[in-house]
């Protein structure tokens, strides 16, 4: 895996991120830069505010303080339209894939895209579009089917279609292999890669699974109670005698 | 002196809900006259809400029907009024039970149904894809939820008291051998404008609080699955409770106009 930063253009910026529910403190200054066409993977135990994190980035949690800049805009400062125009350039794939059960799965695809008119203008005809995200991801044939009969990894590879419909910049994964077989895992790992190399895209990869993170990062940060801990390649990481990063890697 | 802090923290949480659920109606308003309209949604939503309750109204309608009959046939004859009944069926239909029986069974039917879906997408996160597809989810899966309960409950009241009266006449025909033309007549010339009028506008009530409360539970559901399972029940609870209330005030109201 080649851990160099490919290119040194910021593309997301969050300087003393914080959030709080109450008198839990999620995020206690977190801070993170995501450079153009980089994967950043963020590990660390379930509740440290990792999944948090993510859904501040896009706008689907407030943050209390801090600032998060998406393409050097200021997320809190953004209205609705203006958010919802720069969510068309960050894709989202969800931790349980969140296909929207009522519909099929060219229904799911075609969603986003009719909605976004203002980047891609006014669709006649979606198919061509849902039938080349769907062939990105192996799926073509599952076009007409309904999401409860996909198995569980297809429907993480057809939420990661839904994702690429929009032909977004910047991806932002929830735990993308959890609670999916070694070898399904694995699969949606390369199909990322592929992903990334193909579209040139950024990443920020969130999990707690090494073998992703040694497949996919250019860099990672170990995330402890909220804050950056530990900031580095996968090699320098796994080589680390730190009994906190030493517990990912054992 | 525990049960008294158990019963003040009930009623403050209680007062919560209510202020959650008025700040919720308001987005409603708020969020309604904004453009894009989601005009097919909501024709699709009126379609399900519709046709999935429609049997249910005809066939509890057609019941209440025949019983309510059936029950005060033998205390008519005694006062020898039994010609009042197709009179006496339809003003109470029409006015007060018609509306509430439908009410109540839209809302274990829809509401539960609006909570559950709702809320199941709430804890898998489609609502969140839904945001972050660019889509408001709350102008598309709640503003047309609550305009198309608002817009078919009155419709659907009316099936179900054309059904019951129905009802009522099969009765009277079978058992008095009263014609279908002479029982109708009777209850047209008894129903007023004054009659149908507040019944209609208060179904449109009805229906507006068996969307808001159902969207406004599954909405905001937690706690995984089982906080699915509890909003389908708490929305049926709390909506029962609501569609009471708003009927006594509605009776109120409709009681000072008669007055005036």
């Amino acid at each position: 895996m080649d851990t160099t930063v490919p290119n040194l253009k910021p593309i997301i910026v969050i300087k003393d991120l914080k959030k709080s529910y109450g008198e839990n403190h999620v995020l206690n200054g977190f801070n993170m830069v995501l450079y153009e066409g980089e994967s950043l993977v963020i590990m660390g135990k379930s509740g440290s505010g990792k999944s948090v994190m993510i859904k501040c980035l896009i706008g689907l949690e407030e943050h209390d303080s801090g600032s998060i800049q998406v393409m050097g805009k200021e997320i809190s400062e953004l209205d609705r339209d203006e958010l919802d125009d720069l969510r068309t350039e960050v894709g989202f794939l969800f931790q349980g894939s969140a296909l929207y059960d009522s519909m099929t799965v060219r229904e799911n695809l075609e969603f986003p895209l009719r909605r976004h008119t203002k980047k891609f203008g006014v669709i006649k005809d979606t198919t061509p579009l849902v039938i080349q995200a769907l062939e990105n991801v192996g799926l073509a044939h599952t076009i007409n089917l309904m999401p409860e009969e996909l198995s569980g990894g297809m429907k993480r590879r057809v939420a990661l279609a839904r994702t690429l419909i929009l032909q977004p910049k910047i991806i932002l994964y929830d735990e993308p292999t959890t609670g999916l077989d070694p070898i399904t895992a694995k699969e949606i790992l390369l199909l990322m890669k592929s992903i990334q190399e193909k579209y040139n895209t950024s990443s920020i990869i969130i999990t707690h699974d090494v073998d992703c993170a040694r497949v996919i990062s250019n860099r990672m940060i170990l995330l402890v109670d909220g804050k950056n801990y530990i900031e580095g390649t996968f090699e320098e990481l796994s080589i680390s005698t730190d009994p906190k990063v030493q517990a990912f890697f054992k | 002196m525990n049960s008294i802090f158990k019963i003040i923290e009930l009623f403050k949480n209680f007062l919560l809900e209510i202020g959650e659920l008025s700040y919720f109606a308001g987005r409603f308003f708020k969020e309604a006259f904004k453009r894009p309209s989601e005009f097919k949604e909501f024709l699709r939503q009126c379609f399900y809400m519709g046709n999935r309750s429609l049997l249910l109204v005809a066939v509890t309608g057609f019941i209440i029907g025949l019983v309510f009959t059936l029950q005060s046939r033998p205390t008519l004859q005694e006062f020898g009024a039994v010609s009042w009944m197709p009179s006496m069926v339809s003003i109470s239909i029409i006015r007060e039970i018609g509306p509430i029986i439908t009410a109540l069974i839209c809302a274990g039917r829809i509401g539960s149904g609006i909570g559950a879906e709702l809320g199941s997408m709430r804890v898998t996160e489609q609502i969140d894809a839904m945001e972050v597809s660019g889509t408001n989810p709350f102008k598309y899966l709640v503003v047309t939820r609550i305009l198309a309960t608002t817009f078919m409950l009155p419709i659907l009241v009316f099936f179900g008291d054309a059904i019951a009266i129905f009802g009522s006449y099969l009765v009277e025909n079978v058992k008095g051998n009263v014609s279908f033309l002479l029982y109708f007549n009777q209850v047209f010339n008894a129903l007023e404008f004054g009659d149908l009028i507040p019944s209609t506008i208060k179904t449109f009530f009805f229906g507006f609080a068996i969307g808001l409360v159902g969207c406004f539970k599954g909405y905001y559901c937690k706690k995984g699955t089982a906080g699915v399972g509890l909003a389908a029940n708490s929305a049926v609870v709390f909506t029962s409770m609501l569609l009471f209330i708003i009927d006594f005030i509605a009776v109120f109201v409709t009681d000072i106009f008669y007055d005036l």
